[in-house]
C-alpha cells in the first residue's frame, strides 16, 4: 500500500456534490446567527445600541455578560476575549452577536446594532509597535521574544572578510481556503454542547469550550464537518466562531448556524504574520559564513493566539540548512491593533527562510561567486550543528539536490542565456532563474510533541473492518487515505476494509493539531504502531493463520470480539530519548526530522509594465518516504501556487488597521492560466521514526517558493528585492530606479 | 448577502414595448437587469440602493448580431461569448473579441453583456476602449422613440452618462470602416484571467506610405470614464513612422490621463505604463 | 417595518426533473438550488462570481449561479454536480478527478468538474491553453491545478455523448 496512489478515500463523495461541508447541514429550528463587529481599531465602549425599525425582541442577542465560564478564547494564554467587553483592540472585533430564523432579516439587525466606541489611539506597524507609541498589550507591547545564540558572532566581526548587511520584509496573507468559515452549535441541558463546523484541530475547540462555558470535559462535543481547506487558518479561529455559535445556542436554545461570507472572513479571521528580518552577515573572502546575526519580528495583531509559536518556528529556521559556526537570532512577536494573525502553513518559517534565501544570494554577489556556489560552500552535513545547536543525525545531501534541482531546470545554462539576452537595453521581456535551498522541521518544536502527548486508537469490527479512530483532520492534504494505507499496510489488507472515524471528540482521541507537518510523520506513526500492535494481539490469540487472507482477517477477528467483546488498540506518542531541547536556552533537538529541498524558478519580467510571469518551477525535495505520489505531488503542487501568491499577487492593503480589499476581486490569488507547469521531484532517505519512514510535507513548499522567485526576479533585472509581496507597482519603480 | 434581499423586486415585460412602458410610468424607478454580472456583485455587498428591477433579459428585439455592408450592429444584449464566437467580428473588430476575451471569465462572459456593461459604466471597463476606437454608435429607445449617440461622449463624468430616466440602450453600431488598420488591444490586470483591469489601451491606425494616416487611442482605467486620448492622436496622426516624436506623445497622453491611486494600483504606475504602452502601440504600427 | 416583494414560483428544469419552487424574485439561484432543492453539491466560496464554486449549467451554458436572480430561471434546464452522475454511474471527468487526484479538499470540486464537462463539450481535444482558459473561472487553493489539467487531459475521449 505504501507507495501506491490509492485513490483518495472520500473521492467519491467530493467528486458527487455528496461531501457535506457545514453549510450544507442543516437541523431542526436552526436559526442563522451573525456577528456585530467593531468599526474602530482601539478604543472604550461606551454603549451597544439597538436601533432601526427591528423586532428586536424576535432576536437572540448575546454580549460579554451572557458568557457563563471565563469571557475568553483560551489558546496558549487566554488574553483573546470571545467577546469584547469593556475595551476592543482590534478593527471587526466581535462584541455582540445576533441571531433568528430570518437570514435576511439578521442581516439588517446587524446593521442597526451600533456600538459607540470612545476611540484611542492605535498602533499599526512592527516600527510603531516597537517604539512604544502606546502600550497596547501587556507591559511592553511584546507577545514573546527569543534568544538564540551558537558560537561567538561579536567575536567574528574581526575576522578577514565582508560583511553584507540587508532587511527584508514580507507581509500579511489570507489563507483563502475556497470554503469560508462556519460552525453550527447546539446546547442542552441532557446533551452539553455540541459544534459542528469546518476546523482542523477539534480538540482545541474542545479545550476552547470548555474554559468559555465552565463545563467538564464530557460536557463538550466537537464534530469536524467536511472541511473545504485549512491551511492554518482553521487551525485556532474555529475556536472563536464556534465560541458565538454556542452562545447563541445557549441563550436561544435552539441550534445556531454561523457561515461566514467571504467579506467578512477575509477582514476579521487571522492572517499570516507580516515580518522584518535584518540580517548581518561576515563572510570569508572565499564565501564561507563566518557569523550571522538575524533580527526577526513578526507582526502578531492584537492579541496572542499563536503568536510565541510562530515566532519559535521562524526563528528555528532563519538561519537555514548551513553549517556557520557563529550565530545569534534575536527575535520578537509584538503587538499592534489589528486582527490577530495566526497560522498558515509554513507558520513563522516562509517569512524568515525568505529573508535568508534573497540575503544569501546578495552576500554571494557582495564576495564575488555565484549564489550556488556559497551555498555549496556551506550546506550543512550529517554531523554537524544547526543554529539552535540540533547536530543533524540523518543523512542530508543538499548539494546532491542543488544538482539535482539544476540540471531538471537547466538552471546553468538559463543563467548565462538569460543574463547575455538581458544585457540588451532594449529587452522588453527579461527572464531569470533562480533558486532557494531550505529545510522544513516536521512536528512539534523540541518538547511539543512530548507535551501534546498524542494518541490514537485502531479497533477491528466483527465484519472485519478495522477503524481508525484519530483526532487528525482531512481538509484534502490526504488524511484520510494516507491513515487508511499505512494501517492497510500493517495488516497487510486492502485500503478499502480501513475506515477512518470522523473526527468527533466523542469518540476520537486527543491526536495533537493538524498543523506543523506532524499528520503523516508523528500521528501515522501511532497509527502504524497501534496497527501493528492489533495485529500483534490477533497473533498472540491464535485465530490468525500465517499467510493469511482478508477473509481469514475478517474471520479472526469475528471469533476475538465472540470471546473478547473487543479488539482494540491504543498507543501514545512516546518522544524519543535520544531528542532533547532545552527550552530555557532555546536550544538543542528542534525536531525530529526535516525535510530537505532546492527549488527553482524561472521568471520573465515585462520591462513594460513589470508583469512578472513564473513560466517554470523545479522543486525537489527529500522527504523520508513517499506514501502516496499523487497526494504528495498535490501537496507540493498547491503549496508552490500559495508561495507564488505569497510572493507575487496576494497584497493585503490595510488602512487604519482594517484589511479594505476583502474581495476575491480585489485580493487576488493565482487563477489556472497564472501557473506554469509546476515539476515535482522527491527523494527518499527513510527517517527511522516515520511510518514506512515517512517525513512530513505540508508546509515546505511555503518556505522556498518565494525566495526562489525573488532571485529569479533579481538576476532578470538586477532590481535587488527586499519585500514580498513584489506588486507590479513597486516593481516597476524599481526598474526605473535601475535604468536610470 | 449584505442587502435585505425580499425588498428587491423584479418583473419580466413581455415585450420591448412593454418594457419602455414601465420605464417610462415611474421615472427612475425601474432599471433595467441583464444579465447580472455587476447588478448581483453589488446586491450581495449591500451596495445596490435601487430596489425595482425589468428582468429584460428575454427580449429578443435587444438580441442578435446584424452584419451589413457599411455597419455591424450588436443588440444590447450580446453577451461577451456571443462577441467571441463570432466570425466577422472576429476579423475586423479584433480589438473587441479580445475585450470580451479578458472580461471575466467563462461563465461571466455567458451572463455578461455589452449594453449591461456600458450602462454600468465602470472606467475598468475593458470594452469601452475598443468600443471608442472603433468609433462605435449607441441606439437608445424610449417610450417617446429612439435616437443615436456618438459612444466615444456618451460617459461625461464617473458613473454618469448620456442616458435619461426611461430610456434603454438596444444596441451599439460599429461601422466596418478599418479594414486593414493596425489594431492593438492590452489589458494589465492583478492577474492574467479574472482581473479588473489597472490600466486598459486600445489603439487603431490605418498606416500608409509609412505615415500614420489615421489614428484612434483610447484608454481604461485611468480617469473616471473611458478616455478617448485625443491630444496623443493629434501627435501621432500624419507622422512619418520613423520620426514619431514618442516622447511628445508620451507626455501628452500622461497629461491628458488622470489616473489615480486605489487598492488595485496607483496613478505613478498607471502613467509610466500607459506611455510604454503607447510605445509598445507604435511598435505595432510600424510592424 | 420593511416591506417585501411578493414571492414568485419558478418552474424549471434541474438535472433533467422538473422542479418548481417559490422564491423572492431577486434570490440568489446558488441560494434555492440549496435551500429549495436541497441540492447542496453547489457550494458558495464568494458571492461575488469570482471563484466559481457556484458554477452550474443554465441552458448549455456554464454560469456563476450566485449571480443569477431566481426568476430569470423561469423555464431554463439547469445542471448541477447532482446531475452528471448517470444512475450510479460516474461521469468520466469525475472519475477521472478520483483517479488523478483532482480534488483534493474538494469545495472547489463541483464547479471544476462542470466547468471541465463544459469545456469539453465546445472543446472536446483542448489544447494546454484550452483548458486553463475554460477554467480560469474556477479557482482552488488546494491543488495548483496540476492535478486538475492531468484529469480533464485523462477525461478527453472519455466523455460520451449524451443526449
Amino acid at each position: 500500500m505504501i507507495g501506491k496512489s490509492v485513490p483518495r478515500k472520500e473521492g467519491r463523495e467530493k467528486v458527487t456534490g455528496r461531501a457535506r461541508y457545514v453549510d450544507d447541514l442543516t437541523f431542526p429550528g436552526m436559526l442563522h446567527g451573525v456577528t456585530v463587529r467593531s468599526p474602530v481599531a482601539r478604543g472604550r465602549i461606551r454603549a451597544i445600541h439597538f436601533e432601526g425599525e427591528i423586532p428586536w425582541h424576535e432576536f437572540t442577542v448575546v454580549t460579554a455578560k451572557d458568557i457563563p465560564g471565563k469571557n475568553c478564547i483560551a489558546l496558549l494564554i487566554e488574553d483573546q476575549p470571545c467577546l469584547a467587553a469593556e475595551f476592543v483592540n482590534h478593527p471587526e472585533e466581535a462584541v455582540v452577536l445576533l441571531a433568528h430564523q430570518d437570514k435576511y432579516l439578521l442581516e439588517e439587525a446587524r446593521r442597526a446594532v451600533r456600538i459607540e466606541i470612545e476611540p484611542l489611539r492605535g498602533v499599526f506597524s512592527i516600527e510603531d509597535s516597537l517604539a512604544r507609541k502606546e502600550i497596547i498589550w501587556g507591559q511592553d507591547n511584546i507577545f514573546k521574544s527569543f534568544y538564540v545564540e551558537k558560537g561567538d558572532v561579536d567575536g567574528a566581526w574581526a575576522e578577514p572578510g565582508l560583511v553584507v548587511e540587508g532587511t527584508y520584509e514580507t507581509g500579511a496573507q489570507e489563507q483563502l481556503y475556497i470554503e469560508p468559515q462556519g460552525m453550527i452549535a447546539q446546547v442542552s441541558e441532557a446533551e452539553g454542547v455540541t459544534v459542528w463546523g469546518s476546523l482542523q484541530c477539534p480538540h482545541y475547540v474542545h479545550k476552547a469550550l470548555m474554559i468559555l462555558f465552565g463545563l467538564p470535559r464530557e460536557r463538550i462535543r466537537v464534530v469536524q464537518a467536511e472541511t473545504g481547506g485549512g491551511f492554518g487558518g482553521k487551525e485556532e479561529y474555529p475556536s472563536m466562531i464556534a465560541a458565538h455559535a454556542a452562545l447563541l445556542a445557549r441563550k436561544s436554545g435552539r441550534p445556531v448556524k454561523i457561515i461566514y461570507d467571504r467579506a467578512e472572513d477575509m477582514v476579521a479571521t487571522t492572517k499570516r504574520h507580516p515580518s522584518r528580518t535584518r540580517h548581518v552577515t561576515a563572510v570569508s573572502h572565499d564565501g564561507k559564513l563566518l557569523a550571522m546575526d538575524i533580527d526577526f519580528t513578526v507582526d502578531g495583531g492584537a492579541y496572542e493566539t499563536l503568536s510565541p509559536v510562530v515566532l519559535s518556528r521562524g526563528t528555528i529556521h532563519a538561519a537555514g540548512p548551513y553549517a556557520c559556526p557563529n550565530v545569534r537570532i534575536r527575535s520578537r512577536a509584538v503587538a499592534t491593533n489589528v486582527p490577530p494573525h495566526g497560522a498558515f502553513r509554513g507558520f513563522g518559517a516562509p517569512q524568515s527562510v525568505f529573508a535568508l534565501e534573497r540575503h544569501l544570494d546578495r552576500v554571494a554577489q557582495a564576495v564575488g561567486i555565484a549564489p550556488d556556489e556559497l551555498r555549496r560552500r556551506n550546506f550543512i552535513r550529517e554531523g554537524q550543528t544547526l543554529a539552535v545547536g540540533q547536530v543533524v543525525k540523518e543523512k542530508v545531501d543538499m548539494k546532491g539536490l542543488l544538482e539535482r534541482a539544476f540540471e531538471l531546470s537547466g538552471y546553468h545554462a538559463k543563467r548565462k542565456q538569460f543574463a547575455a539576452a538581458n544585457s540588451d537595453s532594449r529587452a522588453v521581456i527579461k527572464k531569470g532563474i533562480g533558486f532557494a535551498s531550505f529545510l522544513h522541521g516536521a512536528g512539534f518544536t523540541g518538547s511539543g510533541e512530548e507535551y501534546l502527548a498524542s494518541e490514537v486508537a485502531i479497533e477491528a469490527k466483527a465484519d472485519g473492518t478495522v477503524h481508525i479512530l484519530a483526532g487528525s483532520t482531512e481538509m484534502g492534504q490526504g488524511t484520510n487515505t494516507i491513515f487508511a494505507q499505512i494501517a492497510a499496510e500493517a495488516l497487510r489488507l486492502d485500503c478499502e476494509q480501513i475506515r477512518i472515524v470522523q473526527p468527533d471528540t466523542a469518540y476520537v482521541p486527543n491526536s495533537g493539531p493538524t498543523v506543523a507537518s506532524r499528520t503523516a510523520m508523528i500521528v501515522g506513526k501511532l497509527v502504524e504502531t497501534a496497527a501493528a500492535g492489533l495485529l500483534q494481539t490477533l497473533r498472540d490469540s491464535g485465530l490468525l493463520p500465517d499467510g493469511y487472507s482478508a477473509a481469514d482477517f475478517s474471520r479472526a477477528c469475528r471469533e476475538y470480539i465472540t470471546e473478547h467483546r473487543a479488539l482494540k488498540s491504543f498507543v501514545k506518542y512516546e518522544h524519543p530519548r535520544d531528542l532533547h531541547w532545552d527550552d530555557q536556552k532555546y536550544s538543542g533537538d528542534a525536531y525530529g526530522a526535516y525535510a530537505w529541498a532546492v527549488y527553482v524558478a524561472e521568471v520573465s519580467v515585462d520591462m513594460r509594465t513589470a508583469e512578472v510571469r513564473v513560466n517554470d518551477f523545479v522543486a525537489v525535495q527529500e522527504v523520508g518516504k513517499v506514501i502516496n505520489p499523487v497526494l504528495a505531488a498535490g501537496q507540493i503542487e498547491g503549496g508552490v501556487a500559495q508561495g507564488i501568491g505569497f510572493a507575487l499577487y496576494e497584497n493585503v492593503v490595510w488602512q487604519e488597521g482594517r484589511m479594505v480589499n476583502a474581495q476575491m476581486t480585489n485580493y487576488v490569488m493565482p487563477t489556472s492560466v497564472d501557473l506554469p507547469t509546476i515539476r515535482v521531484f522527491f527523494e527518499e532517505i527513510p527517517y527511522g521514526r516515520g511510518p514506512a519512514g515517512a517525513k512530513g510535507i505540508g508546509e515546505l513548499p511555503l518556505d522556498g517558493t518565494a525566495p526562489a522567485i525573488a532571485n529569479a526576479i533579481a538576476h532578470a533585472t538586477g532590481v535587488d528585492v527586499r519585500q514580498i509581496p513584489i506588486t507590479a507597482e513597486t516593481l516597476l519603480e524599481m526598474l526605473e530606479a535601475v535604468h536610470a | 448577502m449584505r442587502a435585505f434581499l425580499p425588498a428587491y423586486e423584479m418583473e419580466t415585460p413581455r415585450d420591448l414595448a412593454a418594457a419602455l412602458e414601465r420605464l417610462a410610468s415611474e421615472p427612475g424607478a425601474w432599471k433595467p437587469f441583464a444579465g447580472g454580472t455587476d447588478l448581483m456583485v453589488l446586491l450581495e455587498a449591500g451596495k445596490l440602493p435601487h430596489k425595482k428591477f425589468l428582468n429584460i433579459w428575454n427580449l429578443a428585439d435587444l438580441r442578435g448580431i446584424h452584419v451589413a455592408v457599411e455597419h455591424v450592429t450588436l443588440g444590447a444584449l450580446t453577451t461577451y461569448a456571443e462577441v467571441q464566437r463570432h466570425e466577422i467580428l472576429a476579423r475586423e473588430f479584433p480589438l473587441l473579441c479580445r475585450a470580451a476575451a479578458e472580461t471575466g471569465s467563462v461563465a461571466t462572459q455567458n451572463r455578461g453583456t455589452l449594453g449591461g456593461n456600458i450602462a454600468n459604466a465602470s472606467p475598468a471597463a475593458d470594452s469601452p476602449p475598443a468600443l471608442v476606437v472603433y468609433g462605435a454608435e449607441i441606439e437608445i429607445v424610449s417610450a417617446g422613440g429612439t435616437r443615436w449617440a456618438p459612444y466615444a461622449s456618451f460617459h461625461t463624468e464617473y458613473k454618469k452618462m448620456n442616458l435619461r430616466p426611461g430610456e434603454l440602450i438596444r444596441a451599439i453600431r460599429l461601422p466596418r470602416s478599418h479594414a486593414g488598420w493596425k489594431q492593438y488591444f492590452r489589458k494589465v490586470g492583478t492577474r492574467r484571467a479574472q482581473a479588473i483591469s489597472k490600466i486598459c489601451f486600445a489603439g487603431v491606425g490605418r498606416v500608409e506610405a509609412g505615415r500614420i494616416a489615421d489614428v484612434r487611442v483610447a484608454l481604461g482605467s485611468v480617469g473616471p470614464t473611458v478616455l478617448h486620448a485625443v491630444r496623443a492622436e493629434e501627435l501621432l496622426r500624419g507622422q512619418r513612422l520613423g520620426s514619431v516624436d514618442l516622447p511628445a506623445a508620451q507626455d501628452a497622453l500622461s497629461a491628458e490621463i488622470v489616473p489615480i491611486d486605489d487598492m488595485r494600483s496607483t496613478a505613478r504606475y498607471r502613467r509610466n505604463v500607459a506611455r510604454n504602452l503607447l510605445a509598445e502601440f507604435l511598435e505595432v504600427l510600424a510592424g | 417595518m420593511r416591506e417585501r416583494a411578493r414571492k414568485i414560483r419558478v418552474s424549471c428544469v434541474v438535472n433533467g426533473t422538473a422542479a418548481s419552487f417559490e422564491a423572492y424574485p431577486m434570490a440568489r439561484l446558488l441560494d434555492v438550488l440549496r435551500e429549495e432543492l436541497k441540492l447542496t453539491g453547489t457550494k458558495e466560496g464568494c458571492g461575488e462570481g469570482e471563484c466559481g464554486a457556484c458554477s452550474i449549467e443554465m441552458d448549455g451554458a456554464l454560469v456563476n449561479s450566485c449571480l443569477v436572480p431566481a426568476l430569470q430561471a423561469e423555464g431554463a434546464k439547469i445542471r448541477t454536480i447532482e446531475g452528471l452522475a448517470i444512475g450510479g454511474s460516474l461521469h468520466a471527468v469525475q472519475q477521472a478527478f478520483i483517479a488523478h487526484g483532482g480534488a483534493q479538499c474538494g469545495i472547489c470540486t463541483p464547479g471544476m468538474i462542470l466547468a471541465a464537462v463544459n469545456l469539453l463539450a465546445r472543446h472536446p481535444h483542448p489544447d494546454d491553453t484550452q483548458i486553463r482558459e475554460g477554467l480560469s473561472g474556477n479557482l482552488c487553493r488546494c491543488t495548483g491545478y496540476m492535478k486538475i489539467f492531468e484529469s480533464v487531459v485523462a477525461a478527453v475521449g472519455k466523455v460520451e455523448k449524451r443526449a
